[in-house]
């Protein structure tokens, strides 16, 4: 079985982000950018079904700016076998990136897609359900667990009471959970032999999708910001505040 | 325009969740609720009463009893021919299904809005909350999920809809449902919808002593119990318990923070608390900057010490 993987470039998740003055967006230059990390364990569960016999084949797939090439670098030092770069420099919404995921997928034919559940930027929860819904496939979201089990996989997932467990024929699509796994840092020999693994270089258009965004950006701003309060001495100052405050 | 709110419940009772996405639908227009599940009548009955509702579809159906995506979508795309907008709450079955639908209809989503500021404009939070986003969609129809936090509560009681039955393909035979471990609340509010929170961080060690130290003061308080990514990683409390950008979004009257550094991630699930209470060891925790009481000790020293003289 061959695996699919998508990877974004964002924001690294220990930057806080400035919102443009302009209110245009947040401010992106000279920002330490990485691989999103739900994606990282998305690549490392791909990793796992391989080590496990599970899987053939990993192909990791980025749309995206030029630089972009580095996350998909990143994914094949960690064990991705090769990689596709969709280069663009607009910003892709979900639906479009899923429909061009939908047409790598054709071409590709894999038995499973593994996506993370939530790109830390946009914060949109979507592509791995849209794509699911365009390839007409089960969905297997926000995984903690996944086991391949013949033409089946079982997808543990988090919900908000707990977990529940579905199984879903394959071909299936999974998006990945925090508790899934721990992504493995990639060694420096893999690094370098990532250089060499094959990277695919295409354009939207060559997959014929329309990325036009549907939504329009009328405004980004910051939100109202809290100010610090007082700190107390003690335990008996905090419960006579409490008490002010009527909380007990 | 003709909204249609999807209905989260457990085939016996309709969830909170709910009633925040009824409030966020009538700034849209006219209000129709959709029940689907298994013996769920009782369900489509309490809808029914919600202030505001003119409509409850109610589809009963085996296939529908745990919500499976690839059976609820094509359902509600199916409704979607006479409505204008589907809305559901910014739950993990909000978040499964919504984005489903919104693919199979060709729109684009508008994810967790906070906020509705005209027909086709809304605001929704990106970067962990860290900016805030005002979107217009040009879709023809609306896909949209709610934060539960931002809109108030519509009245349970008060309305007397009708009630349709309808149907749908039921079963796609993509998926089934194997089962779930869900976890039992016993006498403790629910998270979301607690006045307080007490949650604890990576500081608690293990289990138990997350159980000897948050339980107590949680239970004093009649609060709910939240906890840090760090916190339930390490095994301490389960995923639910989890607070955050990733993980659940919470605003009660009090937040108290107990051994929670403040990550931009854990704040973006907190900080719309009316008062937040932090309790750390470290006074440069950046869970201070945004605490309105903060109070620099040893949390086990401090907490017990506080349940006490609560
Ligand atoms: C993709 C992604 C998503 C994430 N999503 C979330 C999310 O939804 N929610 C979330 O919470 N995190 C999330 N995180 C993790 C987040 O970045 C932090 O790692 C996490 O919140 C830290 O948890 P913590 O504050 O419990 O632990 P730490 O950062 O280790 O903080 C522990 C704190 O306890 C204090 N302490 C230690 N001992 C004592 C003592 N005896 N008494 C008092 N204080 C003490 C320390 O001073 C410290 O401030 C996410 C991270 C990523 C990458
Ligand atoms: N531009 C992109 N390139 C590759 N994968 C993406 C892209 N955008 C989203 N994804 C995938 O979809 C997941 C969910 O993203 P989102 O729906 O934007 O929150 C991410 O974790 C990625 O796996």
């Amino acid at each position: 079985m061959k695996i699919l993987v998508p990877v974004k470039r964002v924001i690294d998740y220990n930057v806080k982000p400035r919102v443009k003055s302009d209110g245009s967006g947040v401010d992106l230059a000279n920002v330490k950018m990485s691989m999103n990390p739900f994606d990282e364990i998305a690549v490392e569960e791909a990793i796992r079904l391989k080590e496990a016999g599970k899987a053939e084949e990993i192909v990791a797939v980025s749309i995206g700016p030029a630089k972009a090439q580095e996350t998909l670098r990143t994914a094949l030092a960690m064990g991705a076998d090769r990689a596709i770069l969709i280069e663009t420099d607009e910003d892709v919404e979900p639906l479009a990136v899923a429909k061009i995921l939908k047409a790598v997928a054709e071409a590709e034919e894999p038995g499973m897609v593994i996506l993370g559940k939530q790109a830390i930027d946009d914060d949109s929860n979507q592509t791995g359900q849209m794509l699911a819904a365009l390839m007409g496939r089960p969905q297997g979201t926000f995984a903690s667990k996944v086991e391949i089990d013949g033409d089946a996989v079982s997808v543990t997932r988090e919900v908000d009471g707990g977990l529940e467990t579905v199984k879903l024929t394959l071909p299936a699509i999974v998006t990945t959970d925090l508790r899934l796994n721990e992504p493995r840092y990639a060694s420096l020999p893999n690094i370098m032999k990532a250089k060499k693994k094959p990277l695919d270089s295409k354009t939207p258009a060559d997959y014929g999708v329309d990325i036009a965004p549907r939504l329009k950006t009328l405004n980004v701003s910051e939100p109202p910001v809290r100010q610090a309060g007082v700190k107390v001495e003690d335990v008996d100052a905090l419960v006579a505040k409490l008490k002010d405050m009527g909380v007990v | 325009m003709k909204t249609l709110v999807w209905v989260e419940h457990d085939n016996a009772a309709m969830s909170d969740a709910t009633l925040a996405v009824v409030t966020a639908a009538s700034r849209l227009g006219e209000v129709h609720l959709l029940v689907a599940g298994s013996g769920c009548r009782a369900v489509a009955e309490e809808a029914a009463k919600v202030a505001g509702v003119g409509k409850v579809h109610l589809a009963d159906d085996a296939a529908y009893a745990n919500a499976l995506a690839e059976n609820i979508a094509p359902l509600v795309v199916d409704l979607m021919g006479h409505h204008d907008a589907f809305l559901a709450p910014a739950t993990t079955t909000g978040k499964n299904i919504a984005p489903r639908v919104a693919a199979l209809l060709d729109v684009m989503q508008i994810s967790d809005i906070l906020s509705v500021e005209g027909d086709k404009t809304f605001t929704r939070p990106i970067y962990a909350g860290n900016a805030i986003a005002t979107v217009e969609s040009t879709d023809e129809k609306l896909v949209i999920t709610v934060r539960g936090t931002s809109f108030e509560k519509a009245g349970a009681e008060g309305g007397s809809a009708e009630i349709e039955d309808v149907s749908g393909a039921g079963d796609s035979g993509l998926s089934s449902f194997v089962g779930a471990e869900i976890a039992e609340g016993g006498d403790r509010p629910e998270l979301t919808s607690a006045n307080i929170v007490v949650s604890g961080g990576r500081a608690l060690k293990d289990a138990e002593t997350f159980e000897q130290y948050i339980m107590p003061l949680a239970d004093k308080l009649g609060a709910g119990v939240g906890a840090s990514r760090a916190a339930v990683d390490a095994g301490y409390v389960p995923n639910d318990y989890q607070v955050g950008q990733t993980g659940k979004i919470v605003a009660p009257e009090v937040y108290i923070a107990i051994g929670i550094s403040g990550a931009i991630q854990h704040l973006a699930g907190m900080k719309d608390s009316k008062t937040i209470i932090a309790i750390n060891k470290d006074e440069d925790a950046p869970i201070f900057q945004v605490a309105d009481i903060g109070l620099v000790a040893d949390l086990f020293k401090a907490v017990p010490e506080l349940t006490d003289k609560l």
